[in-house]
């Protein structure tokens, strides 16, 4: 490899915040016009790694040097103006402006008389949109795309700031397959003009199909960087949790108990239609299905968030009718949201106070809370649910993603609850968290729990599930039995019966 | 599984995508609402009531202008109104001295003007400095001035109204170009001038970009802790226009006016179509939302409704201006 190709270097780069070392002598070098992959467990040190390209942090020592020179952003706006622009998961973008205007938000074109130049605007637009996406209007407004539009706008605004480096932060996290597709001819075109593309995602499977180049951080320090080519798989992942996963979804058996939940003929109108499945105790039943098939509709509706039009949720064998989440509760049911930072925390708040969440009426005494007994059962949880915190004290939002679901799960734990909905339970989170939190479903299904896991990835669904329920257009298409589970079988159904 | 929305759109479907712009059917309220006043009342619809009307509705409408940069840029001015009171005695105060010094009726009317613009403009500073400085919310810096401001009015004046405004000075509210009272001059040209602030100046494009996504506008390098107090000058600056429009028409200024028009201001902005979370709205929407307020309220003048009840008719208007926005969100 020649050394002058580095368009970007860290030599013993170390970052030390209170208390934690961040980096630690990071050293690796990423080539002009290549495709980086940066993987690691969460809080191996990415994001801030990441941050100090912006111009968000600073390195403690070492040096970083960006086309062969030092590196000295004070603010992220001097990073952007250099060429280095970070695509974020939540994305930063004015959702009640024009796509145009979104591009080119920090640098406006300008007419002879100091206003906006809305034609000029618009033509660059388009111009951009049309290399990189031709389907984006540039007078739409940003919030009535998809988040796979909005991505395309995001790189669209790096470029219109003529970008060279181009940092992607899990930017499949949130798009269906199809939209990824899309995503990856737009960043091997990038890569074709010369722009660097660092890329940060949990999918190894990815990582392989895009990057040319991969290093693996792990508790702040880096592994090793080596090309795509000359490594696989299960080398990777061991190299980023550090041994050897010897199962990735840790399946059991189990032995399928009495019906706990029946739903029958359930439908909301628009949404879902004539729904009917059971389901027992001790199993793990996935739903799958396309985005829009309904699934987390599904979900809402036994949990009474959203009402239904006909139909009936048995509990146990009894007839019930929840008109709030509160009702499901009550009836034994847990639902683990697919928003975890919006739906399934208090993020400002601190661990011990969100495991209490649903538990307040049980452990206080005429509305005063029962503080030793909120801090035992916290305690419990965190040591059950394996929940890596300081403190229990702690901020929520300064855990990993990991960490945060293992939370969510500890809060309903802690209520005994007989019935699990899961949302897509391991989104967003790293290899070894995925592992412990399937270990915890497997803990949760001996003790007797029935889980009904919504998920799209159908991996975790042919893993970790007994049977599979995959729907379509807000109906159950089918349902595949355990022997039988195949992504063909799954995909069939999911898509109609036509070719895949 | 996608659906192709090729198709062209019916003259049906344009007409309700129209009736969603809030400005489109909010014009359509109020026009409804003056049919209604008319069947009630033949001397509604009349082209002196009517004019009557908009030169009532030009205090309300010159303050919403500002407070609606304000809220486009997703903050709250709670403050308005006493700024209004302070910078109209302070310019009162103006007058009166410079009348004494003899410089000519013209020259005192002018720096009465320029003194309470300027009052308006630095209350309207501070607030936007306490926000970006001590970074605490735009409700609780307003809510501090609302206080100050109303509080300095009296103590400049020792709670005493001002008379003896010269013609040259009440010409400007009891004056007419023609049949049209100035006011309602002076309120056209202004959101005329602030549409195209809005939609042609970068200054006007930041603070919607500011309201909808503060974050991204600071990373994308507009200078928010610039923007955000030029956006409460822009607001304190229409207080007290509107505050020079009211001592004109009545002649006197008042440490105790513009009570409660903060009330008035704010809902116009929401029934005109902006949202509480900020990043949008037109500025011709607060328009109409101040005629429609006004016209309530002259609706309920010339059925004999009491004052009181007109308080309590506004309070609820803010609240089912901003409701409808919620309910809008959640199609």
């Amino acid at each position: 490899m020649d050394e002058n190709d580095a368009i970007l270097k860290f030599e013993d780069t170390s970052k030390r915040f209170p208390g934690v070392l961040a980096l630690s002598n990071v050293s690796f070098a990423v080539e002009k016009g290549t495709v980086h992959a940066l993987v690691g467990e969460n809080g191996a040190g990415k994001s801030t790694l990441i941050k100090i390209l912006t111009g968000v942090h600073k390195q403690s020592s070492g040096r970083v040097l960006y086309q062969g020179r030092d590196l000295h952003f004070g603010d992220p706006h001097q990073a952007l103006l250099a060429g280095i622009t970070a695509i974020y998961q939540e994305l930063n973008l004015a959702p009640t402006l024009s796509v145009a205007e979104n591009i080119f938000l920090g640098h406006l074109p300008k007419t002879g008389a100091d206003t906006v130049d809305w034609a000029a605007m618009r033509a660059k637009s388009r111009d951009l949109l049309s290399f990189l996406d031709g389907e984006v209007d540039p007078n739409a407004l940003v919030r009535s795309l998809g988040v796979a539009k909005k991505q395309v706008v995001e790189i669209a605004k790096a470029l219109s700031m003529d970008a060279r480096i181009i940092i992607m932060d899990e930017p499949t996290a949130a798009i269906p397959k199809k939209e990824i597709d899309t995503l990856f001819r737009i960043i091997r075109m990038l890569r074709e003009k010369g722009v660097t593309i660092i890329y940060i995602s949990h999918h190894i499977d990815e990582v392989f199909e895009i990057a040319d180049r991969v290093t693996v951080l792990r508790d702040g320090r880096v592994v090793e960087t080596r090309n795509t080519g000359e490594i696989d798989e299960p080398e990777l992942i061991k190299l980023m949790v550090g041994r050897e996963l010897t199962k990735q979804y840790p399946y059991h058996p189990g032995a399928p108990g009495a019906e706990v939940l029946r739903v029958e003929n359930l439908s909301r109108r628009g949404v879902l239609h004539g729904i009917s499945f059971s389901l027992r105790a001790g199993e793990v039943v996935g739903v799958s299905g396309m985005v829009g098939s309904g699934r987390t509709e599904l979900l809402r509706a036994i949990y009474g968030i959203d009402p239904i039009s006909s139909g009936a949720v048995y509990v146990n064998g009894a007839a019930r009718r929840f008109k709030a989440p509160r009702d499901a509760i009550e009836a034994g049911i847990a639902l683990l949201p697919e928003e975890r930072k919006t739906s399934g925390l208090v993020l400002l708040m601190s661990v011990m106070d969100n495991i209490g969440l649903p538990s307040l009426q049980k452990m206080s005494t005429r509305g005063v809370m029962r503080d030793r007994e909120l801090a035992r059962t916290s305690e419990r949880m965190r040591s059950l649910m394996n929940i890596r915190t300081p403190s229990l004290r702690q901020r929520v939002m300064n855990l990993s993603g990991g960490n945060q679901q293992k939370v969510v799960l500890g809060k309903w734990f802690a209520r005994d609850p007989k019935i699990y909905l899961f949302d897509e339970p391991t989104r967003g989170i790293d290899v070894g968290a995925k592992v412990e939190i399937y270990n915890l479903m497997n803990r949760l299904k001996e003790q007797g729990a029935a889980i009904l896991m919504v998920s799209s990835e159908l991996p975790e669904i042919l893993g970790m599930s007994d049977r599979v329920l995959v729907m379509r257009e807000g109906r159950i298409a089918g349902e595949v039995p355990r022997e039988r589970l195949t992504q063909e079988a799954v995909l069939k159904l999911a898509i109609g019966g036509e070719k895949i | 599984m996608e659906q192709d929305n090729e198709s062209k759109p019916s003259l049906g479907l344009m007409a309700l995508g129209a009736l969603r712009h809030q400005v489109v059917s909010i014009t359509i309220v109020m026009l409804l609402l003056w049919v209604i006043l008319w069947w009630m009342s033949p001397y509604f619809l009349t082209v002196n009531n009517i004019l009557e009307i908009t030169l009532q509705a030009s205090v309300t409408a010159i303050m919403a202008a500002g407070v609606s940069f304000v809220i486009y840029a997703g903050m709250i001015d709670l403050s308005v109104g006493s700024i209004f009171a302070m910078a109209a005695v302070g310019g009162g105060l103006a007058y009166h001295w410079t009348a004494k010094a003899e410089f000519g009726t013209g020259a005192s009317v002018l720096a009465s003007l320029a003194v309470t613009i300027a009052i308006g403009a630095a209350a309207g500073i501070l607030n936007g400095l306490g926000i970006v400085v001590f970074r605490i919310p735009a409700f609780v810096v307003t809510l501090g001035m609302m206080g100050i401001a109303r509080g300095i009015g009296f103590i400049i004046c020792g709670g005493v109204p001002i008379y003896g405004l010269p013609k040259a000075y009440t010409e400007i509210g009891q004056g007419k170009l023609g049949p049209i009272p100035i006011p309602t001059v002076i309120t056209l040209i202004l959101f005329v001038a602030f549409y195209f602030v809005l939609r042609n100046t970068r200054f006007g494009r930041f603070t919607y970009a500011i309201g909808s996504n503060a974050e991204a506008s600071r990373l994308s390098g507009i200078k928010v802790n610039f923007m955000i107090p030029m956006i409460f000058l822009i607001c304190g600056a229409c207080a007290a226009l509107s505050s020079i429009i009211e001592a004109a028409r009545l002649g006197t200024m008042q440490p105790a006016g513009g009570n409660g028009y903060e009330l008035q201001a704010i809902g116009s902005v929401f029934i005109g179509g902006a949202s509480i979370s900020g990043g949008e709205g037109h500025i011709f929407g607060t328009l109409i939302g101040a005629l429609l307020v006004t016209t309530i309220r002259n609706g309920l003048n010339i059925y004999g409704v009491s004052a009181f009840w007109q308080l309590v008719a506004n309070g609820l208007i803010i609240i089912f201006a901003v409701a409808a926005d919620q309910i809008r969100k959640r199609r």
